[in-house]
This record gives structure tokens, sequence and C-alpha cells, in this order.
């Protein structure tokens, strides 16, 4: 009984997924050397919760040219300001870069002040305005860091005291590419990083656990119910035992954040992204790090077998 | 291994139990329905002025002489709550109240839920929406605590001095020094010696070291440290807070956050450019001494003051007159505290002065004992208006007279103002005269605002997003585990109510990215049941009876289930605890949604499952 692969039917799958292991496992170190050097090299674009610095966006009630409105805010002596549209032609957002100024917080309201005294800016109105000092960036900056780095200690802690240390090893890793995958994929398309995404990350680092847990917990039973089979055979069988359930998970909560990408709004599209592609990549990292990882590491079928009260696995 | 029959039922009070909680989610869910009505709040400015049902008739009184059509006016508390069929009244009313009735009460924009009353009698409230939901702004100012230790430092460098001068000890300089603290250089050593000796006597608050032979250092203690960044910031806090008062914010939130921080929310309030007015408004203090020769009430009543006096008025609005020659000003305070007095048991407040204003004071008051003497409260605000095309910026000063008390004594470094009415009077008149001293300088270092139409456009988006996630995903689960997919999605609209029923219960904030966790636990809620589901199908192929494939596809799944929303939660809570503002609103959401998720997908769904299709003889499952 052959099915359409979008029936995500793969139970009879017997796809050698560890041959293709050490070229994955290439291409992956490959790739991840690219998001390094992206964040190196070009730098994230970061938003204005990380560096300090003022965006307003206004509401005009008719469609404005944008260089009408730069040519108001360089009189009214904006000239670093950048202007874009915003969704409609009615939106403009203005950003103006962090300066030294005592009254940067005043900012905003002087920018709206002049719009509004230009010329046909007569009911302009504001529909957002943020304002962030360069030390609350900085000290966001440290704060997220170390969110990030407390989740993957957590949860290193955490798949170390369920699982053997190769495996642990393994979903640490698998987790580390999907972030650096992730965040890596900013820098290099130079999207805007700001607190959502921050937020997106580190609930990729949550979720990506999620189906590297799901193989795991198969390969481990699997190792303690056959007696046969080297240790590339029966992970192979556990990944492709597990496929449907890794696909349909994940498709599942892709199925959400899309729907957010295109209905959420503007402020939560950073989000939906940062969250697709840690989905994504969290998906593919669960099969080829976390599993290859363990193998490489040289798991071995005595280092799975229970010890002592673990013994769901052998009911009747 | 139990018999086929009796696998997969759940005792009754299973039943039950998970019935009860479904209950408690309805409830503490359902005011969410009901929705808003746009309302204007209406609470007494002052202590002494009460909102009551005389109160309440006065004002309905107003809206009927006026012609304002609004639903009804409800008494909560010490507020008045006026309810109206839309916006457009609202404003119209609050702009008339807020005329008629004057500075004694603050007139405040509200949303009210409009679910019925004895949802609120019960405790039952909807979510707390977040700013970027609402609208309003939000700032984040800091206390400069550098600036308040040298104002400290500052001021026992003036006490120094003038305590060197009365004893006349000769020294050569007096000034802090680079590296904080007070230095004293002295051209001989036997003078320096007198000087430490009695400078260690009258300021022990203060370290004495000696870090040359002809100089002498003081710092600042720890704990005096403390205290004055404590007090700084208290005074900060004091001085937002009446200002916020005069914005008439309905549910202003003003906060303490680190150790030098201070967190404003101003829940609806549009014109931040008039916010920053007031909040940066500055006080001062004057005392004066009253003029005993005139009648008050005469001056009043002309309206004209006698040569060489002011008229002004008390937080009643009665008349006082008083000197034109000042005293003492806020300047020289350093601390007020409101207290008991230890002779008399009544309410009163401690004040204390620095050096320089002491000795200032000493002398002013000596010669007037039995006189008595007011407390005049002077704010510097600026507005801005619109005159014709431009802007134009105005200052102006607000004066009041706070306190007028009997001079007892002369009054020196520390002196009290009794005869207070009540504890209450005396922390309010305490707070003033702290808001009016020697304010250490505020920075607001982080604004956020969001316009009213963009904070409804935000929640209409991020509903609409919840709701079509739901939709999709029920779909999908539907077309692809039948029955049991209809299961799944009537778990996941379950976790959606308890859900809300939690963020209601708890008043946890909900912001935009609070709803983005919603929407993500819907689509990991579901995974369990995919996770679940999966298991049944594989037990089947592997040749399980269809109960006994239901038996171990719930019961094999759960370890894994277990496992992965416990990673999850651990990076949520490493979030919640690194959040700021809308990011602890995805936190939250995230943990409680994942909590919430594991009662429903696993023991909700279970128990549907069992109730239909547990106890029986089953040939096929269509999973």
């Amino acid at each position: 009984m052959k099915k359409a692969i979008w029936q995500f039917d793969f139970y009879n799958t017997r796809i050698d997924f560890l041959r293709w292991g050490k070229l994955a496992m290439g291409w992956s170190v490959a790739v991840l050397l690219i998001a390094v050097g992206s964040v190196l090299i070009r730098g994230m674009n970061l938003g204005l919760d990380f560096t300090g610095g003022t965006v307003i966006e206004v509401q005009y009630p008719h469609p404005v040219a944008i260089p009408q409105v730069r040519e108001t805010l360089v009189k009214a002596g904006y000239g670093d300001a950048q202007t874009q549209h915003f969704g409609t032609s009615r939106d403009v957002l203005i950003r103006i870069p962090p300066r030294a100024q005592i009254n940067a917080a005043t900012l905003n309201n002087q920018v709206l002040t002049a719009l509004q005294n230009a010329e046909g800016g007569a009911g302009v109105t504001l529909a957002r305005a943020e304002f962030v000092g360069p030390q609350v960036g900085h000290e966001l900056v440290e704060q997220g860091g170390l969110a990030a780095l407390g989740a993957l200690l957590g949860i290193l802690a955490y798949v170390m005291l369920r699982f053997e240390w190769r495996l642990a090893v393994g979903t640490i890793a698998a987790t580390i590419h999907d972030v650096i995958f992730t965040v890596g994929w900013f820098s290099l398309f130079q999207l805007e990083f700001d607190l959502t995404v921050l937020a997106a990350v580190l609930a990729v680092i949550g979720y990506s656990v999620n189906d590297t847990v799901v193989v795991l917990d198969r390969i481990r039973e699997n190792f303690r119910k056959r007696r046969k089979g080297s240790v590339l055979e029966i992970m192979n069988l556990s990944i492709n035992e597990t496929l449907s359930r890794t696909t349909m998970t994940s498709f599942v909560t892709l199925l959400s954040v899309i729907v957010m990408y295109f209905f959420g709004g503007t402020v939560m599209r950073g989000f939906s992204v940062a969250m697709i592609i840690g989905i994504v990549v969290g998906t593919y990292s669960s099969i080829y790090i976390a599993s290859a990882s363990a193998l490489y590491l040289g798991i071995s079928r005595e280092d799975l077998l229970p010890h002592a009260k673990e013994s769901a696995d052998d009911r009747p | 291994m139990p018999t086929p029959y009796s696998l997969n039922q759940y005792p009754w009070w299973k039943y039950l139990l998970i019935g009860l909680v479904m209950f408690w989610g309805l409830i503490f869910a359902l005011p969410n329905l009901f929705g808003e009505d746009p309302a204007v709040q209406i609470s007494g400015a002052r202590a002494n002025i009460t909102v009551d049902a005389v109160f309440q008739n006065r004002v309905a009184a107003l809206l009927d002489a006026d012609q304002l059509p609004h639903r009804r006016l409800e008494l909560d508390g010490e507020r008045l709550l006026i309810r109206f069929a839309d916006p457009e009244e609202q404003l119209k009313a609050a702009d008339i109240l807020k005329d008629r009735l004057g500075r004694d009460y603050i007139v405040a924009l509200n949303l009210a839920s409009a679910a019925p009353g004895f949802f609120r009698a019960m405790g039952l409230n909807p979510m707390y929406l977040g700013l970027d939901l609402r609208g309003g702004v939000h700032f984040l100012m800091q206390v400069d605590m550098d600036a308040t230790i040298k104002q400290v430092e500052d001021s026992y460098v003036d006490e120094i001095r003038a305590q060197l001068r009365t004893d006349k000890i000769q020294y050569s300089s007096v000034g802090r020094a680079g590296s904080g603290g007070v230095q004293v250089e002295f051209k001989d050593a036997a003078e320096r010696d007198q000087a430490a000796q009695l400078l260690r006597k009258s300021l022990p608050a203060l370290q004495a070291s000696e870090p040359g032979p002809l100089s002498l250092k003081f710092t600042l203690s720890e704990r005096e440290v403390k205290e004055k960044r404590d007090f700084a910031l208290q005074q900060n806090i004091t001085t937002l807070r009446n200002r916020v008062n005069e914005l008439g914010v309905a549910e202003p939130i003003i906060q303490q956050q680190g150790s030098d921080r201070i967190v404003v929310q101003l829940p609806g309030v549009q014109d931040t450019a008039r916010a920053k007015e007031i909040l940066g408004a500055t006080a001062t203090l004057e005392f004066r001494l009253a003029d005993e020769d005139n009648d008050w009430n005469q001056a009043a009543s002309t309206g004209r003051a006698p040569l060489n006096s002011r008229l002004y008025k008390d937080r009643n609005g009665r008349p006082v007159l008083l000197q034109k020659r000042v005293m003492l000003t806020g300047d020289s305070i350093v601390d007020a505290s409101s207290g008991i007095d230890q002779q008399s048991g009544g309410a009163t407040v401690f004040v204390s002065l620095d050096g320089k204003g002491a000795k200032r004071f000493e002398d002013a008051t000596k010669d007037n004992i039995g006189k008595r003497m007011g407390v005049v409260f002077i704010e510097n605000k600026t507005e801005t208006k619109r005159v014709g095309d431009e802007l134009k910026k105005t200052s102006y000063t607000v004066e009041e007279v706070i306190n007028v008390a009997t001079i007892r004594d002369r009054l020196g470094r520390r002196f009290q103002i009794t005869g207070l009415e009540s504890t209450r009077e005396a922390r309010d008149l305490a707070l003033l005269l702290r808001a009016g001293a020697l304010v250490s300088p505020i920075e607001i270092i982080e604004e956020r605002t969001v316009g009213p139409s963009a904070g409804k456009e935000n929640i209409a988006q991020g509903f609409r997003a919840a709701a079509i996630a739901l939709l999709v995903i029920a779909g999908f689960m539907t077309w692809r585990y039948k029955n049991f997919g209809m299961i799944a999605t009537a778990a996941l609209a379950a976790n959606v109510v308890l859900l809300i029923a939690a963020l209601s219960m708890l008043q946890a904030t909900l912001t935009l990215p609070g709803i983005a966790g919603i929407v993500l636990t819907m689509g990991m809620a579901v995974d369990a049941n995919v996770l679940i589901y999966e298991r049944i199908r594989e037990e089947q192929r592997n040749g399980n009876s269809p109960q006994a494939a239901i038996h171990a596809g719930f019961d094999r799944a759960f370890d894994t289930i277990l496992d992965s929303n416990l990673t999850t939660l651990i990076a949520a809570i490493m979030l919640f605890g690194f959040g700021t503002g809308p990011i602890k609103g995805f936190a939250v959401t995230l943990s409680i949604g994942i909590v919430t998720s594991m009662f429903t997908a696993v023991t909700g769904s279970r128990a549907l499952v069992n109730l239909i299709y547990g106890g029986r003889k089953l040939q096929t499952l269509s999973v």
C-alpha cells in the first residue's frame, strides 16, 4: 500500500538515515560555520530593544510619500532618522538611533509634533512609540544571553538525569545546532532580532528537545527490547519507527506558528519566522545531530540496558 | 493484565474530578465573554473626600442636567463608576465632569468589565490586558543615585564647615573627595586632632579616617548609603504617585524595580507629552510665618492680601495668610517620616534638616515661639497648548498650604509637627514634605507607548490568529485521526478554556507575545495527542486488540510527553526570570499552557476516549 507523502504515512519506511550520517554531520558543520561566520562578520541586525534608540510608528489620515516625511524630519533636525512605510502607505515607521542627549526620552513627542506641524500633517496620530536607553539595551543583551545559557544548562541537566550521557550530549548538540542555525539565519538575511525573536529562540530551545526525546526514547526502548541487530541498525529502525511521530508533531506546531505569521500582525512576524526555522531545523537535528552524535560517541547496547527501576517497557 | 473489557475505564471519581476542573475553568473564563464598557471612574483626590451614595446622587444630577446619556452608575468601594454605551459619550462626559467637580476629585477614563456585578462580587474578573493590548504608556525611570549620594555629601560639607566655624577650629579646606566622602584639610596637626574629636562625636553616622597627617576624611557608612538610596527612591515614587493621580488614570502602576528604578504604567494615556510634563514637574517647599495681624477670611473675600503677606489656600480650599519672608525652603529637608509622638500619643511627622538649614531655621524660629507657621507646597509645571498652528509651552506654578502649626520651641536639625488629626494625615504630610525636599534627579530610560487604536488592532489580530490556529489544527487532526482527532480538538478547546481561566484567576497580564504563547501552546498541546495516537496505531499494527492498543498508547506515550513538556517548561521559566514586560507575558502563557495541556491532552482526552470506547467490544478502531 503506497500512499502519497502528504499523508505522512511513514510507517513502513526503511530508510537508512544514518548511512548519510557523516554527510549530514559534515553539511551541518559547514552550515554552522557559515552561520557563526555571518554573526561574526555581518553581525546581527539588532532591534531597538538591544541597541537603544527610538522607534515611532505614526498613521496619516491619507497616503503619504516617504520623501516628504523625510524632508520634514531633516528640517526638524532629525537627519539621522530612517523612514519607511509599514503595512500601508498611510503608516510610517521612523527609527532614530540612540542619542547622547539627556532629553532623548522626549524625542518621540518632538518628532510627532514636528510631523503634525508640517504641511499635510494635520491628523497624524501616534500608533506606537518606543524609546530604549542605551543602558537598558546593554542589560537586555546580557540578560538575554544568560537566559539562553540558563535554559541550555537546565535542559542539559534534565536530559543527563533522564538519559545516558552520550544521548544527553547528542540532545544538547542538536539544540545548540538549532539555536545557531536560527540566529545565523537572522544574521545572514539581516532580519531584525528583537526581544520577541529572543523569546522565540528560547522557545525553540525548549521545543527542539521534544522531537529529540521522542527519537531517543525509542532508541532506548528498542535497545532493551531487541536482542539482535547492530547499534546502527537499531538506531535506524528507531528513527524510522518514530518518523511519522516527529514529523507530525512538528507539522502541527508548525501549523499554529504559520497561522501566527500570516494573521498575528507585524509585531509577531519576527517571532513566527524564528519559530518556523527552529521547528523545521529541530526535526532534522533530532534525527541527524542527536542520534548521529550518540552513535559517533560510541554508544552501545550495554549503555542503555536497564540498571534499576526503569521497567516501564518490560511489561507484558 | 486486566481483561480487555475492564481496560480503559476510569473510576467515577476521576470523571467527577475532570468535570469539576472543567466547571471551575468555565466559571473563571466566563467573565471574558462580556467585553468591556467605556466608563468614567471618579475617586476622591484626597483622604478627606469621600465618594458615597450622596456623591453618587450629585453626579447623577450633574449628568442629567447636562443631558449626558449614560448606562448606569455604580459605587465600587471608594470609587464611582459611570458606564457609557460608546467612547464618544464617555469622553464628553469625562470632560464635563472634570470641569464640574474641580480638583477635589480625580476623573479618569476606564474600561470596565461588562460582566454582571455578581461576577466581580465573587472575585471573578476578566484577564488583565497589558499595555500593548489596551493602549497606554510604560515608563522605566532611573533615579540617579550618584547624584543622590553627592547631594548628601554636599550637605555634610556644609555641616562640617558650619561646625568647625562655630567651634573656631582653623581649617584650610572642606570638600567632597574625588573618590567619595568628605575631606577636610588643616594647617596644623593639633587643630586636626581637635576637629577629629569634635566631628566624631557630632557625626556618629560617618566613618572617620586619617589619610594624611593634616587631613581628615569622612565617608558614609554602608547603612547610611542604603538609607539615602531608599529614601531617594521612595521620595520619587511618592512624587510620581501624586502626579499620576493628577493625570486621571484609572489603574496606574507605580512600582519599584531593582534598587534604583521605577516602573510607571499608565493604561489608556494617549497624550504622552502631557504625561511626561506632569511626571517631570518639580516641587519645592517653603516654610513661612503666618500673618497673625490680619483677618484671613476678610483677605480671602476681597482677594487682596495685606502688604508683606501673601494669600494662599490650604488643601481644603480655606484661605491662609502667610508672611512674604521665607524661613526655610525644601532643599534643606533631609528626611521626613510619620510616627507617633512619645508624649502625647498623637500622630506626628518627624522632620530632619541639613546643617545649613538647621542653622537658618533656628535663627528664624527662636524669636517666634508661640506663633504659627505654614508650609507651602509649590509645584512647577509646564503645559503644552496648541495656539493656532503652533504648539506652545507655558510654565505655571501651583501653590498650596499643606500644614499650619504653632512653633512651640526653637526648631533645629530635628523637629516634629504634631497636632495632626490622624495617622493618615501624618503620612500624607510626610509624603508631601519628602516630595518637596531636595529631589534626586530621575531619568526616563525606557518608554513604550501604544496608541489605543493600535492596541485594539493588536487584540483583534491576536484573537483572530488564535481562532484560525484552533480551526486549522482541529481540521487537520480530524482529517488525520478521525474520531480521535475530534477528541483531541475537544481537549484542545478545553485547554484554551483552562488557560484563560488560569490567566483570569491569577490576574496575570496578557500581552501580544502572551497571545503568541497561547497559539504556540495550542500547537504543542496536540503534540501530546499525536504521540498517543501514533502509538495506538503502532500497537494496532503490531497485532494488539483495539482496547489494548488504546491502553498501551496512552500509557507508553506518557513518559515521552512528560519529558518534552518539562524541557519546554524549563525554557519558559528561564524566559520568565529574564523577562521584561511583554516577554514575561509570553513566558506566563507558555508555562501555564504547558501545565494545563498535560491535563487536557492526556487526562482529559483519555477520559473522553474511555467514555466513548471504554468497556465495549471493539472490532476496529478508526484512529
